[in-house]
């Protein structure tokens, strides 16, 4: 790689890294991967806890470059991520494959270091889950490719549990089944409304190859199997009165949407301009992140009784 | 000897050589900071340190 072979519009800034590391789907990881560390029955030393989310999300970031390198053909036909630092010119793509290779290498031992080699080796495992198995082949292969590739996404509380731990336990499971779940029907009420973009890349999405009567259907389905989850982890070690809560209120709005969703056709839908559609993916976002702050309000209030 | 010329490339590389900088300063307190909690975690730790200390000599009795 050398500027005599790849001439960007423009220099790269820094910023451009860092876009190349996905913050936003950071941020997530950061937040899951705390919550798991923390409820977690062994209190890491706050610095080495700190570390170890840390490190985890640069795991994280690194498979998001990886991604960006390998998927720029997609992301360059896509209006969601054709501004991504790869199609856009800014960033080589050997470049991105360096970052993302370097930075997972850093991040695991890293994390080896400061926790233990279960939590790195959870990690190095995501790492290779989300580039390899999701990205280079099941993205392009199967409609089920959401399905499978929220493990990747679901994998960093419970690596967040192992740094604390040094293991995995039914707890972490369930933090892990709670994302596994709930990415198919997050992520295909977003394909409902921005729905062309993945027809011009190829991307055999669910709503691309089976319809959207059936994706609708597949939403439905996916948040009755994720209902009984957040209930199943309010009742465990972890859980408590508040997640209790959380699970039933935040599960039976889920549920309501994704009823709403699967009853409306794409007449109705496009008449409002994919209003409930929106609506539920907005709200997906909630669900997650109040469904792990109300097994933070649990860890809690433990303290306090 | 440090470089007096610059060069537009200097200029351009800015915000990448600073970015690189603090993300290097950042790691490196980072792994000062762990060293210093492990080193801790351990305790107080003895050893001997070419000073007789009685303490340390088994008697036996």
């Amino acid at each position: 790689m050398s500027d005599a072979t790849f001439t960007p519009d423009r220099e790269a800034e820094f910023g451009d890294y860092v876009a190349l590391l996905k913050p936003r789907v950071m941020s997530l990881v950061v937040f899951t991967a705390f919550v798991g560390l923390l409820v977690a029955p062994v209190a890491l030393h706050p610095f080495v806890a700190a570390s170890a989310v840390l490190f985890i999300a640069l795991g994280a970031g690194a498979s998001g470059a990886l991604n960006m390198w390998y998927d720029a053909d997609i992301d360059a036909v896509m209006r969601r991520t054709a501004k991504r630092p790869v199609p856009s010119g800014k960033v080589a793509p050997e470049e991105a494959l360096a970052i993302g290779v370097g930075l997972s290498g850093i991040a695991v031992v890293m994390l080896a270091l400061a926790t233990n080699l279960v939590a790195a080796g959870l990690l190095a495992f995501t790492i290779f889950f989300y580039a390899v198995i999701y990205t280079m082949w099941l993205k392009r292969s199967t409609p089920q490719n959401i399905v499978i590739g929220g493990a990747a996404g679901a994998f960093p509380p419970v690596i967040g549990w192992a740094a604390a731990t040094g293991g995995v336990s039914l707890e972490a499971v369930l933090m892990f089944a709670l994302i596994f779940m709930w990415t198919p029907p997050h992520f295909w009420a977003l394909a409902l409304f921005i729905k062309s973009d993945y027809d011009d890349a190829g991307v055999p999405m669910l709503t691309v190859t089976h319809g959207r009567k059936s994706t609708r259907r597949h939403i439905l389905i996916y948040t009755v199997l994720l209902a009984p989850i957040g209930p199943a982890l309010a009742l465990s070690p972890v859980g408590g009165p508040v997640t209790l809560a959380a699970a039933l209120v935040l599960n039976a709005i889920f549920l309501k949407g994704a009823f709403d969703i699967w009853r409306r056709d794409e007449g109705e839908a496009e008449t409002d301009g994919y209003r409930t559609e929106k609506r539920v993916f907005r709200f997906s976002l909630y669900y997650l992140f109040l469904h792990f702050g109300a097994l933070v309000a649990d860890r809690a209030l433990q303290g306090v009784f | 000897m440090a470089i007096r010329a610059t060069h537009e490339l200097h200029e351009r590389r800015l915000s990448r050589n600073r970015g690189v900088g603090l993300v290097l300063v950042a790691f490196i307190a980072i792994v000062f900071g762990l060293t210093v909690v492990k080193v801790q975690n351990i305790g107080l730790t003895e050893g001997f340190d070419h000073v007789v200390r009685p303490e340390l000599i088994l008697r036996a009795e």
